[in-house]
């Protein structure tokens, strides 16, 4: 691990680490529910990149805002959210976060600053970019992270939105969770020279950080939303992960895109959470005792809410047609309002 | 009652809701200074400042993208698209993001933005500068589109557009932004889903959208001494519809044409006239007649372009054949 300076307080490493086990249980349960067909649709797994929302989202308080991607259950754990209304989505149930009418790639939780899922790449930056003029404008503090992947460096939106960002100097963190592929293609086919230096060519300052390693992600988050927060943004942040499974869920023969020597490489050497319970064992944090009760209470909660969501109600037919306008207030109209 | 332009009563609409409600600004290529080519925003970045009437880099995904993060975490944002052409540089800013996102996420977030663009074919500025494209984001659920057919309409459908809490796509006609109206001195807004009968008739109804208002008042002029009756009726906005106005007009004069800039294939006459067929068929006396743009890129040359768009001859033309009943098996 990352040789930072160890917290006297374990709360926030215990925290981290609890975080990191419900997106891996999250996922594995998704996975099941998927494999078993009892999800419809497909989902996209976010195993194996967990430091990077953990990291992230732990140096950010909930007023802060994220915009997440179709890889996006990561970021809304991260950020807060429970699993009974995520499961209740996914399985799009009424008590789902969007009642059910978003699913796994819109899944979006405003209640903890998550401004959503967004199933086309690259179509939240605009959004990360507006929340943060917002931000700005109404003379807040809060920062934005823009979540995104190495596939989506290659949409334009990007760069002009940057642009912006650097002329004005938005609270925004450009997080590029870098997982080597781009759906069934390597990175190296679809990115050409640096993608740090992208942002740099806009006189955005950028890092490169090992992705897998969830103290390094969380110091570099910490010192970064806090320049942030005093206006001396944008930032951008290359985070080198791996993406366990494939593209999605369905994505099982991956032999012509990438090997299984090299999952394996990752899975067994480089594991964020495994990894990161050694240190906590070796520098006495916690004992692997205590790690297994996270995981054990984890699963069950797991457990738990999947058989809600299961169980729980569809959305009434009548709600096919709600919520495609917001009401406004007759009031607001009047003259003199 | 005083006489102002168009260009005047969006500028007013705008003046007036920023200084109610802190949360509007205006974000677009031009803006300030400049007050866009049009002029139409001239003096606002004087009162207001450049934190409120912000000047972007030409790059119409992103200031629309980001307008709708703002939009989404609590602002009013008026996002100014030089020509109406441009929309299909922010199609999935506009329709994969900022009209779905109230739905996608059940409710609970919402995007209240208004897009101020324009349409409008005979300014002699060729195909990329000369289309009225309302009726593709009229298709897309969770979009409204309004149609403003003078000043008086400029200005008050535009300060409900601010206060509603959905993203609004204004067309402006971009030809019209001179033309003087009668505005109220005192504070007014049109509400969405209201036609207006601009004139009342009894033989035919022309009803008549943005540009083709003035058009098909003309061709009502024309008629008259005809002794043709034709009512003219301005939906105002296209999406919400007031049906009602529309299918009791058909019924009481049982002759219908749809007049509107926007290609006539798969477009807002279309739309309209199927809905008055489906709603007053047995009130008809003959097809409702549709009259659109040609179905062609708009051209260059004035001789070539004229011919593209609907004039009041042509809307007198084919109101004479439709009531005299020489269209009732081919149009």
């Amino acid at each position: 691990m990352s040789p930072v300076k160890k917290k006297t307080n374990s709360e926030d490493y215990l925290r981290m680490y609890r975080q990191m086990v419900r997106i891996r249980v999250f996922e594995d349960n998704a996975n099941q529910l998927y494999l078993s067909a009892k999800m419809p649709g497909l989902t996209h797994m976010y195993s194996g990149e967990e430091a990077v929302a953990v990291g992230i989202c732990e140096a950010l308080r909930v007023s802060d805002k994220i915009t997440s991607t179709h890889r996006g259950h990561g970021h809304c754990v991260a950020k807060g959210a429970r699993f009974k209304e995520m499961f209740c989505e996914l399985l799009g149930r009424e008590e789902g976060y969007c009642r059910g009418k978003g699913g796994s790639m819109h899944i979006a939780d405003q209640s903890n600053g998550n401004l959503g899922a967004n199933a086309i790449v690259g179509g939240s930056m605009g959004i990360a970019t507006g929340s943060a003029l917002r931000a700005k404008l109404q003379g807040s503090d809060d920062v934005t992270v823009c979540f995104f992947g190495d596939g989506a460096t290659a949409q334009g939106l990007l760069y002009e939105v940057m642009n912006m960002a650097a002329l004005w100097k938005l609270p925004v963190i450009y997080a590029c969770e870098n997982n080597g592929y781009s759906e069934y293609t390597k990175t190296e086919e679809i990115a050409a020279g640096s993608i740090v230096a992208r942002a740099e060519a806009f006189g955005i300052e950028s890092f490169r950080v090992d992705g897998q390693d969830v103290l390094a992600v969380n110091d570099l988050a910490q010192k970064l939303v806090g320049r942030a927060r005093r206006g001396e943004g944008p930032f951008f942040i290359e985070l080198v992960t791996y993406r366990y499974h494939g593209h999605h869920v369905g994505d099982i023969n991956r032999d012509y895109y990438r090997s299984k020597e090299e999952e394996a490489i990752w899975k067994e050497r480089r594991d964020p959470i495994v990894n990161f319970g050694k240190w906590l064992t070796d520098e006495g944090v916690a004992s692997a005792k205590e790690l297994q009760a996270i995981e054990e209470e984890v699963r069950a909660d797991a457990k738990a809410a999947v058989e809600y969501a299961l169980a729980a109600r569809y959305p009434e037919a009548a709600e096919v047609d709600m919520h495609v306008y917001a009401a406004t207030d007759p009031d607001t109209l009047r003259p003199g309002a | 009652m005083r006489n102002i332009t168009l260009s005047q009563a969006v500028n007013e609409a705008l003046a007036e809701e920023m200084r109610r409600d802190p949360t509007v600004f205006i974000i677009g290529e031009d803006v300030a200074e400049a007050g866009t080519p049009f002029k139409v925003l001239s003096g606002l970045v004087e009162e207001f400042g450049t934190q409120r009437v912000i000047d972007t880099p030409i790059s119409e995904p992103g200031f629309m993208g980001i307008a709708v993060g703002a939009a989404m975490t609590g602002a009013r944002p008026v996002v100014d698209l030089m020509f109406g052409d441009f929309i299909f540089l922010i199609m999935d800013q506009l329709c994969n993001q900022a009209a779905k996102t109230h739905y996608m996420s059940g409710g609970k977030l919402s995007v209240p933005l208004v897009l101020r663009t324009n349409l409008g074919a005979t300014r002699r500025s060729a195909a990329q500068h000369s289309q009225s494209l309302h009726a593709l984001v009229a298709h897309i659920p969770g979009l409204k589109v309004a149609l403003p057919s003078s000043a008086y309409e400029a200005k008050g459908l535009m300060k409900t557009a601010i206060r509603d809490n959905n993203p609004v796509v204004i067309f402006e006609d971009k030809l019209m932004y001179s033309d003087k109206a009668p505005v109220p001195d005192e504070e007014y807004l049109i509400p969405f889903g209201q036609a207006e009968i601009k004139r009342a008739g009894k033989d035919i109804t022309l009803v008549a959208t943005s540009s083709m208002v003035q058009v098909c008042e003309k061709a009502a002029d024309i008629l008259a001494a005809e002794n043709i009756s034709a009512e003219v009726i301005d939906p105002r906005t296209i999406v919400p519809l007031d049906e009602e106005t529309l299918v009791n007009s058909a019924k009481k004069t049982s002759r219908v044409i749809v007049v509107d800039e926007g290609h006539q294939s798969y477009g807002i006459t279309g739309e309209i006239a199927s809905r008055i067929n489906e709603k007053a068929f047995y009130h008809l006396d003959a097809p409702v007649l549709r009259m659109g743009a040609m179905d062609v890129p708009v051209p260059f040359s004035p001789v070539l372009e004229d011919l593209t768009v609907p004039t009041p001859e042509a809307v007198v033309e084919k109101a004479r054949k439709l009531v005299s009943g020489e269209m009732i098996h081919a149009a």
